[in-house]
């Protein structure tokens, strides 16, 4: 018991830390700078507490929680040495956990609405305009982390494909119809969820660490990337398609 | 306050059961593998649960404290600070060095939302781990923050100023291209995957408040290009501090390795 109490005192101090910046930037720039009150002291002080305490919570549930079952599992899946297995599942977790995140749900809702009020697409077709481009993004996202465990497995050096990768985003930036181009790096963004990166992080170092002749720090890295960038790419392909 | 709280608690509601749907694909697609491909139960069973958890408990609470608290100011404090009569912009004396505490805004806030970045911190606990310490928790943090404050800098001036985005965008991917050369390998993907993790739950409803300010108030300026603008910028420039911290750590090793000997 006095273990627990001890590492939750310890989780709230560095949260509380971790936020003390942004505290200091907002107070500053309120009182010192514009000079005026804050217009619900006794909300922000409630909300403060909150992030604190919601840190806290977060970054043990990753070292008991998240982090161990990304090892577990790449480990697991690593040994068994089955790897339409291992890439099916690489596919599967960027998937569908893009599929059903609320932040993408979210952008595709508004650029619809958007697009709707700007005359670009048709009532009817709103919705299954919102739908395509969810999956537009989880296929993109499924197919990065299928690449990037491609490349864990085989050792190729990631900064080919990454520079290649921003290349052709910086060309589609060019082709491709301006109405899409704010979503495309958009949905770069809202993808990879705070559950997500964790998730994958782990996998990533934990296939790294397990494949022979792989580094952890070298190899294991680098599947984010691939799921910030492959959206970008997908979205603004799924723009000239339909504009 | 009776209702308030009431409120309070529904939209903490609501948030739990979002972060759930983030975790929900994740425990069926594990609850298959382990089932029918792996045919074992995964270790530790009730602390991992325990940990799945807590991590949706305060994803949740994180969520709402930032916006019942945070979100709101900081929105308000970005148009106050663009606003023109704060500035002192009168008719004819429009120069980008009128906004200079929106520049220092931007940096700060940049800077100090990075670093309270839940998904930053998870990848630098990582680094921190299998690099056996060469790369620190904070080291990692505060690099990757600098590169998104200086982003924000950037990011504004352009704005204000109307220079043309592909231009920084060019030069940035530019610069971390020759760094790429000249780069420990080792690094490398790391630093890659720092550009990806500052764009998340805080710092993009922040930039998006700064840069729809700033669109608003600047005349001729529009607020879907000035937006993605911004989180462009923060993509690449995290890559670029992470390059050169790693060159620097290098740097010293190979200066102190030479005095000593």
């Amino acid at each position: 018991m006095r273990r627990i109490v001890s590492i939750a005192l310890t989780r709230v101090k560095m949260a509380f830390i971790d936020l003390l910046p942004i505290v200091i930037v907002v107070v500053f720039f309120q009182w010192g700078v514009l000079r005026q009150p804050f217009p619900d002291l006794g909300e922000v002080l409630i909300g403060m507490i909150m992030v604190v305490v919601g840190l806290a919570f977060f970054i043990q549930g990753l070292e008991i929680g998240l982090f161990p079952l990304g090892e577990n599992l790449s480990h697991a899946l690593a040994r068994k040495g089955n790897a339409v297995a291992l890439l099916a599942f690489a596919f599967l977790l960027g998937f569908s956990t893009t599929i059903a995140e609320p932040a993408l749900i979210a952008v595709a809702d508004k650029a619809s609405e958007i697009y709707l009020l700007d005359g670009l697409i048709a009532e009817d077709a709103r919705r299954s305009f919102a739908l395509g481009l969810r999956l537009s993004v989880a296929l993109s996202v499924g197919l990065a982390i299928l690449l990037g465990v491609i490349r864990i497995i085989k050792g190729w050096p990631i900064y080919y494909l990454v520079i290649g990768g921003y290349g052709v985003v910086m060309a589609m930036t060019l082709m491709a119809p301006s109405e899409i181009i704010g979503i495309a790096y958009d949905a770069g963004g809202v993808t990879t969820s705070t559950i997500t990166v964790p998730l994958v992080t782990a996998l990533g170092v934990g296939l790294a660490s397990v494949v022979k002749g792989r580094s952890p720090l070298k190899d294991g890295f680098g599947l984010i990337a691939f799921a910030s960038i492959m959206p970008m790419i997908f979205v603004m392909i799924y723009g000239m398609l339909y504009f | 306050m009776d209702t308030n709280l009431g409120l309070w608690i529904g939209d903490f509601a609501n948030k739990f059961v979002e972060t759930t749907w983030d975790l929900v694909p994740i425990i069926v697609l594990v609850a298959i593998y382990q089932g029918f491909v792996l045919k074992q139960k995964p270790p530790h069973l009730r602390k991992l649960f325990l940990g799945l958890v807590f991590v949706v408990i305060g994803l949740a609470l994180f969520l709402l404290g930032l916006e019942k608290a945070l979100f709101p100011v900081g929105e308000i404090m970005a148009v106050q600070l663009s606003n023109p009569h704060f500035v002192g912009l009168e008719a004819e004396n429009f120069s980008w060095k009128l906004y200079y505490w929106v520049f220092i805004f931007a940096t700060f806030i940049g800077f100090s939302t990075t670093l309270a970045e839940p998904s930053l911190t998870a990848v630098a606990i990582k680094a921190n781990e299998i690099s056996a310490g060469t790369f620190s928790e904070w080291g990692l943090r505060l690099t990757v923050a600098l590169g998104a404050g200086v982003a924000l800098f950037l990011g504004t001036y352009r704005i204000v100023s109307g220079t043309p985005l592909y231009l920084y965008l060019l030069v940035s991917y530019g610069i971390v291209i020759v760094q790429s050369i000249f780069a420990d390998k080792s690094i490398i993907a790391l630093a890659y995957d720092s550009g990806g993790v500052t764009t998340s739950t805080v710092t993009v409803p922040v930039v998006t408040a700064l840069g729809l300010g700033l669109s608003s108030q600047i005349p001729g300026r529009s607020m879907i290009e000035d937006g993605f603008g911004l989180i462009a910028m923060i993509n690449v420039l995290p890559i670029m501090t992470v390059l050169g911290y790693s060159k620097i750590l290098e740097l010293i090793k190979y200066f102190s390795k030479k005095i000593k000997s």
